[in-house]
């Protein structure tokens, strides 16, 4: 089991959540979150006084897969959030040693 | 019970025959007692009009208080002091209160010398149905009491806007009760009440022409919030760290409730309801409109884009720049002024506090110091008789009222008012700043203003995020 933690634009959540659905996806936790990578941030004015906000609203994805579904949903959402400009997001992967569903017990790819 | 059910009917005949008598009343028939009568039901109607729209204006001026500047204020703090920031202005409404009915009144409108009242009308002595003629001779002398106590209420709400997110709960309700005892009290005497040395309209020695509170309100709040805010010193972290706004859709109903109640303050202190509470209001919604404009262009021009706080901030400060000249100027200098204090104090706020360094947190300063005293100069130029002949020769002829009526001495009486009231201000304000300082102590300890007034003052948040748990 994999799981990705992919952090894109606000914007593009929809497109995103809907494109891995379509590929099989069955749950996901999605939390909104504040970072930046490379983008830089942007300055807001109040009363005059400035202010850089470098850390921007993204939307972070959190999601299991059976190994198996790991290339298409990278795919999946590469396609869904890519705009080509710097801020796009990342996705990040990492080894799940298992998983427990807490109703019944069942574990490993089973539980997902 | 069922006996009164039964006796109903009766009682509503008698009480229907008792009012067809008193309207089917005869007429004296003597000619003079006629119009004396008639003469007095017009009287009566005109009170009743009058003091209609009074208690109305009472209640739109406590609107601004609170939900208005508890709004305003409270959007532009950080979110750990929210409820604290609120409840400077709430405390206002309740502790004012208070001290109004025992002593402030009659320490504000009571007969005294040229600078302060006398106790004739502690615990609202001979405050009652019958109104003085000296304040209006149409409205019960209560309903100006408490048209004037939302004033009182108000105007050290304002205050907080210096000290807010770092100043104790205690040594605020402290200093706001002495405060309205030892500056607003004389102040508003001096402009306002009977025998008062800058009274224009009962024949004070240096009449300033203040109709709705710029010196007594605006300037005597903004000047005391500035020696708040050097006195207590600048926030921690501030300026290196972000103290950005938490919701400036707080800020921005709270602006647009005190534009509105803005009507009753300054209509509203025609004390009466005829064509020059029209002008007044008239003025008022002028003003504000070229101020909004004018903050949000200056800012449109320095930073690349309009701001909703720098409309609203705008719009806010041509109400206060407003509020002197409101019952004095026409339509047009009304907007000239709005635009003067829109840029002004757009400048203050951007450009002077800055250069000096000082942190007025909600910049009452900026707007309501540097606006008041925008307004109550520009007061002097642009007032004229035409609109409020409020100087009278022996003969009742009126006087020219501004430089724009060829009165140019009047601009030095202003000046006079101003200064007066900075004065005071200053004086007053670090005197009870000191003693505060000195009993209880003014600011909170750097630990609680890092986790904020809400918490540590009173023991709650003003947002909080419950898990839906069942």
């Amino acid at each position: 089991m994999t799981k990705l933690e992919t952090v894109i634009q606000p914007s593009k959540f929809e497109a995103v959540k809907d494109a891995l659905i379509e590929i099989g996806v069955e749950g996901m936790t999605v939390t909104e979150v504040r970072g930046h990578g490379r983008q830089k941030g942007h300055t807001e004015f109040y009363r005059g006084r400035e202010y850089t906000v470098d850390v921007l609203p993204k939307v972070k994805i959190e999601t299991v897969l059976p190994d198996r579904l790991v290339d298409s949903a990278i795919q999946a959402i590469t396609n869904a959030a890519r705009t080509g400009k710097i801020g796009d997001g990342k996705i990040f992967l990492s080894r799940i040693d298992d998983a427990i569903r807490i109703r019944n017990d069942e574990r490993g790819e089973t539980a997902l | 019970m069922q006996l009164v059910r039964r006796l109903l009917p009766f009682l509503f005949l008698i009480l229907l025959a008792g009012s067809l008598t008193a309207q089917t009343a005869p007429a004296p028939a003597d000619p003079a007692a006629q119009i004396a009568q008639l003469q007095q039901q017009v009287a009566d109607a005109k009170g009743s009009a009058d003091n209609a729209w009074m208690l109305v204006s009472s209640a739109l001026v406590l609107m601004m208080t609170g939900p208005g500047l508890a709004l305003f204020y409270g959007g532009l703090v950080r979110k750990k002091n929210v409820l604290a920031t609120m409840m400077q202005s709430f405390a206002m409404m309740a502790l004012i209160t208070v001290l109004w009915a025992i002593v402030v009144y009659s320490l504000c409108f009571g007969s005294g010398n040229s600078f302060i009242g006398g106790i004739s009308h502690a615990f609202l002595r001979g405050v009652g149905a019958q109104p003085d003629p000296d304040y209006s001779a149409t409205i019960p002398l209560q309903t100006f009491m408490i048209y004037q106590l939302m004033f009182a209420i108000i105007t050290p709400a304002l205050i907080s806007g210096a000290f807010a997110e770092r100043m104790k709960f205690s040594a605020m309700v402290l200093f706001m009760g002495m405060w309205s005892l030892l500056v607003y009290a004389p102040m508003a005497h001096m402009v306002w009440g009977k025998g008062g040395i800058l009274n224009a309209s009962l024949g004070g020695r240096f009449p300033t022409l203040d109709f709705a509170g710029g010196t007594v309100v605006h300037i005597t709040s903004g000047v005391s919030a500035l020696v708040c805010a050097t006195y207590l010193g600048r926030r921690l972290g501030y300026p290196k760290e972000p103290m950005m706004p938490h919701s400036v859709v707080l800020s921005f109903i709270g602006a647009c409730l005190l534009w509105v109640g803005w009507f009753g303050f300054n209509a509203g202190s025609a004390l009466s309801a005829g064509a020059l509470a029209t002008s007044a209001f008239v003025a008022t919604h002028f003003a504000a409109a070229t101020a909004a404009i004018g903050w949000a262009v200056a800012e449109w021009i320095r930073n690349g884009k309009p701001s909703a706080l720098g409309a609203i901030s705008g719009c806010v400060a041509g109400l206060v720049a407003i509020t002197p000249a409101s019952g004095f100027v026409g339509p047009m200098p009304a907007l000239l002024i709005g635009l003067v204090a829109g840029v002004g104090c757009y400048l203050m706020v951007a450009k002077v506090k800055a250069a000096f360094g000082y942190d007025d947190s909600l910049d009452a300063f900026g707007v309501h110091g540097a606006g008041g005293t925008i307004g109550a100069l520009l007061t002097g130029v642009f007032a004229t008789k035409l609109i409020n002949p409020i100087f009278k020769d022996a003969q009742g002829n009126a006087l020219p009222s501004g430089m724009i009526d060829g009165n140019y001495h009047q601009i030095l009486n202003q000046a006079v008012g101003v200064t007066i009231a900075i004065v005071l201000a200053v004086v007053g304000t670090y005197i009870i700043l000191r003693v505060v300082d000195f009993a209880i102590g003014v600011r909170v300890p750097a630990e609680q203003e890092v986790q904020g007034l809400d918490l540590t003052q009173h023991g709650e948040e003003g947002y909080y995020w419950e898990v839906s748990l069942p």
